[in-house]
């Protein structure tokens, strides 16, 4: 357990890093936007919420380390103050409402590139030469090339609005109400389809060679030699001697590519107006909404920290190595 | 006594590369009996563990055979198809690999390891293939808690034992050894000879034995092939080798460690420089012992550079 | 002609010498066949045509499309036609002039930020490997909080602070790209370190810089061109992807401006394809040919992932594993 204790220490400065970052921004950078963000909505801002908003950006005149230690205190304590562009909605209740479908897209997508893409890899070692190992890899670098938003709008474009298959925009249709009624969650579904198809499509070359170039090094370990000479069956050597090994740096980059993903995700929701963070994020960029932005990236970073230590915690499940050690 | 267990024909063995192909397995012949020891010596790279992979067809690309036949109990072995391939390795024909280490799966337990051998190869249910498993290694003499242990857990020696005892798994006809003491001290390499002579003689399988320590084959196997450059240069019995070696490079080779008894004798191996190019075929030198023709090139220059 | 990497990368997989032992010079030098097999390689050449024919046109954009891109010629939101092959905007500014002047900042913003994180990545990756303990811990530290934290949103926050402008654009980048290079970096100057070779001069005393940059780095040359890549690729997405959102120079024209102007000018809205496919074709084209690069020096310096040639009639690769 001194292998997670570790990575649990780990993921703490970066939580720390991430915060102190945001206390740093708006106070030692050239400029001056939040006063001019204060500035355009003081009619708007209660004295209380002022106040509030000038503690946390540094606009008070206590010393520095006082201002850090209650901006700590803050962050832990979920006091990210209000929103500029959802005003009055405190930051932490915008996000809360949002970040469920981000969880959603993002998943989704991740898990089917990941399980897809990994498969793939699998395959095309196993088969060096057969056409999914000499055909996919160049096309799936090829989509792979496309920016996520630029690809997310050809899908729009093609499927939503020239063949009118798919809805264009949203979770879900308007007028529904949210629950776990089939009309509802088919709604869901069908708005979620293009969204995830354009995260998957970017993503799953870089998962399907990854696997593929570690299954071919494992490939040529001397324990696989060994389970050939053992006689066991090829489907038996495949999954359970060589993927089970190539597996585990997979895993350690699906921790890694959590924040690629959630980036590609953000991206993504912004041109299907998919109600995520992302779209969110984009709404507080022009809204010059600095409390939301900021509270979108400490957010978003401490679903990725968590992420990765529950990835870690998997690890230990499959690696008996690190076990011990 | 019957036909030999593995026969050898002619067997060329390439490997393709971008610019050239290079033979690392050039025209060799021989043939295992029953229980015999048959020890295969030669330099790294010379081709030893090659014919090992090639007699159990693990050979993959870049490396393929060219030409040649390798029959096993009659069986051709080149012919099998992928299903009777299977069945054939492991029952008739198993394997101990030179790093006990790298031929374990490192993130798969000891028993499941020995384990699907017997789900495998005779279709048991998991409970009877951990009991066979368990037998097998009280033949090498490990608790049998250690089944569930990962093969970092082990030491090196025990790593080994855990390999022999697998290999003799469903009692196969062949062994090979493939340099099996090779990343072993001293004190466990002598262990690990004895485990594997102990199991020999209980339970009668031949062995090919694959080795560049002269004194441990000489004092192992009965009959000897020295490999050169992918060449067979010498072939007989392994005491006449020992004692009346008729090519330079075997005599090189038995000159090269110190004999275990007798009069301090300053050792002798080959000059540096020394290169053995165009060998000839084996030709019978004595009843039963093969060695190949020196070329006339070879002789004056290997003369030349023994008497510098 | 002799390939090093290949008739080594036959030893590593066959664990034997296929040729009797010839005395291999302690230091490899596989920087020249390094080369060659790049040369030689169809991928790379491929990439690198696209790559320099687009760095072409963008040098001669003034040329191809004289005056300022973002000037009014044609009608509003025109088809491709003889007069703008590419067609017009919504504000009916020509297309095709808007992308060749896109590939000026796109290209320039891409490679220096790919050369300015490599250098970092570098940097940072040799001195952990190098001097080890405490500076490798805060060292790898660091690395893996930038590794660790979303690029976007840190790219987000950090560009709406800072006063827009290229400059910003290329220090965010820079910031957020580099950790990547330097784990990778950090791992293969590792491994080096412990050869032999470079312990004999540690011990022969040579000063520790003249170790990482005359032992280490040469014998690294394929690694750190692989990251050179992918941070371009990487820079080229990430601009364009910031940009996308409005957090770029959106005075400046560039690929990722096209489509924020595209996006914000309801193009897809109204189906005019032609303002937005062009500049995301040459991000993919560009970011393709790069990774095409980037897999040929895989494939150079790693034979096992070469196109496996088919055996012939005893070939007999009954699992199809190599």
């Amino acid at each position: 357990m001194r292998y997670l204790t570790r990575r649990l220490g780990f993921y703490l400065v970066a939580f720390w890093v991430s915060v102190t970052l945001n206390f740093m921004l708006p106070r030692f950078m050239p400029g001056d936007p939040v006063s001019r963000m204060m500035a355009r909505s003081t009619n708007q801002l209660s004295s209380d919420q002022i106040v509030q908003l000038q503690r946390l950006f540094g606009l008070d005149d206590r010393p520095l380390w006082q201002q850090y230690v209650s901006y700590l205190d803050d962050m832990i304590h979920g006091r990210m103050g209000v929103s500029i562009s959802r005003f009055p909605t405190p930051v932490v209740e915008v996000i809360g409402s949002q970040i469920g479908w981000t969880l959603l897209l993002g998943g989704t997508s991740l898990v089917i590139a990941a399980l897809v893409g990994n498969l793939l890899g699998i395959v095309a070692a196993w088969r060096r030469g057969g056409w999914i190992d000499s055909f996919l890899p160049p096309v799936l670098i090829f989509v792979g090339s496309f920016p996520y938003f630029w690809l997310a709008m050809g899908a729009l474009w093609v499927f939503g609005l020239s063949l009118g298959w798919f809805p264009i925009r949203h979770a879900f249709d308007d007028g529904l109400q949210p629950g776990l009624s089939p009309e509802f969650l088919g709604s869901v579904a069908t708005h979620l389809f293009l969204p995830a198809l354009t995260i998957v499509l970017v993503s799953i070359g870089g998962w399907m060679l990854g696997m593929r170039n570690t299954m071919i090094a494992t490939n040529s370990e001397d324990y696989i030699t060994m389970a050939q000479a053992k006689g066991l069956r090829p489907s038996r050597i495949i999954f359970r001697y060589a993927a089970r090994n190539a597996m585990l740096p997979a895993v350690t980059s699906f921790g890694m590519s959590l924040g690629f993903v959630v980036g590609g995700a953000l991206l993504t929701e912004t041109v299907f107006a998919y109600p995520g963070v992302g779209y969110q994020l984009l709404a507080a960029v022009q809204g010059l909404d600095y409390p939301l932005m900021q509270g979108l990236f400490l957010i978003i970073t401490s679903a990725v920290l968590v992420a990765n230590f529950l990835v870690d915690i998997v690890y230990v499940r499959l690696d008996p190595r690190v076990r011990v050690s | 006594m019957s036909g030999p267990v593995l026969e050898v024909r002619d067997l060329v063995v390439t490997y393709t590369g971008d610019v050239r192909t290079t033979t690392a397995v050039d025209h060799v012949s021989f043939s295992i009996r029953e229980r015999e020891i048959f020890g295969l010596a030669g330099e790294s790279g010379c081709g030893k563990s090659t014919i090992a992979n090639a007699v159990m067809r693990l050979l993959t690309y870049p490396a393929r055979i060219d030409a040649g036949s390798i029959s096993f109990g009659g069986q051709d072995v080149l012919g099998l198809s992928a299903a009777e391939l299977r069945r054939f390795r492991w029952s008739q024909v198993s394997m101990v690999f030179q790093s006990a280490m790298n031929s374990l799966n490192p993130v798969l337990t000891i028993g499941e390891q020995m384990g699907d051998i017997f789900t495998e190869h005779t279709g048991c249910t998991r409970r009877s293939a951990r009991a066979q498993a368990g037998e097998l290694l009280d033949l090498v003499q490990i608790d049998r808690a250690r089944l569930r242990s990962y093969p970092h857990q082990l030491s090196g020696g025990m790593r080994q034992r855990v390999v022999i005892a697998m290999a003799v798994a469903l009692r196969p006809r062949l062994l090979i050894l493939d340099e099996p003491t090779t990343a072993l001290d001293v004190v466990v390499q002598q262990e690990i000879m004895a485990q594997i002579a102990q199991l020999q003689a209980e339970l009668g399988f031949s062995v090919l034995f694959i080795t560049h320590d002269m004194s441990l084959m000489v004092e192992l196997s009965d009959q000897m092939a020295v490999m050169y450059a992918g060449r067979f240069v010498e072939q007989g019995p392994s005491a006449a080798l020992m004692h009346h070696p008729v090519h330079p490079y075997t005599r090189a080779l038995m000159n090269a460690f110190p004999p275990l008894t007798g009069p301090r004798v300053p050792l002798a191996g080959l000059a540096e420089g020394v290169r053995f190019r165009d060998i000839g075929d084996l030709a019978e030198v004595a009843p039963g012992r093969w060695a190949a023709p020196l070329s006339d090139a070879d002789r004056v220059r290997f003369e030349k550079e023994m008497s510098a | 002609m002799t390939t090093a990497p290949t008739i080594d990368g036959l030893r590593a997989e066959t664990g034997e010498d296929a040729v009797p032992a010839v005395t291999r010079p302690a230091v490899r030098r596989p920087n020249r066949s390094f080369v060659h097999g790049l040369l030689t390689n169809r991928k790379a050449t491929f990439g690198a045509g696209v790559v320099l024919l687009f760095i072409a046109l963008a040098l001669l954009a003034p040329v191809l499309a004289p005056g300022d891109p973002m000037r009014i010629t044609g009608a509003i939101g025109e088809e491709p036609s003889a007069a703008h092959w590419l067609g017009t905007t919504a504000k009916g500014q020509d297309v095709l002039a808007l992308t060749l002047h896109g590939a000026r900042s796109s290209l320039f913003v891409g490679f220096t930020v790919g050369i300015l994180a490599t250098v970092l990545g570098v940097g940072v990756g040799l001195a952990s490997a190098f001097f080890g303990k405490v500076v490798d811990e805060v060292l790898s530290l660091v690395t893996n909080v930038f590794l660790l934290v979303p690029s976007l949103p840190l790219l987000v926050i950090l560009a709406a602070f800072l006063p827009p402008g290229l400059t910003t654009v290329i220090l965010v980048l820079v910031l957020t790209g580099w950790a990547g290079s330097a784990r990778v970096l950090r791992s293969q100057a590792l491994s080096i370190k412990a050869k032999d070779y470079v312990a004999a001069a540690q011990v022969s005393g040579e000063r520790p810089w003249r170790i990482m940059v005359a032992e280490i780095l040469p014998n690294m040359a394929s690694i750190v061109m692989g990251t050179l890549l992918g941070c371009v690729i990487g820079a080229i997405g990430a601009q364009a992807g910031l940009e996308f959102l409005g957090l770029g120079d959106i005075s400046r024209v560039s690929w990722g401006t096209n489509l924020y102007w595209a996006g914000n000018e309801g193009a897809l809205m109204t189906g005019a394809w032609w303002v937005f496919v062009p500049s995301g074709f040459a991000i993919a084209a560009v970011a393709f040919a790069l990774a095409m690069i980037n897999y040929a020096v895989d494939e150079v310096t790693n034979p096992r992932l070469r196109k496996v040639k088919h055996a012939g009639r005893t070939g007999r690769r009954e699992e199809g594993r190599a």
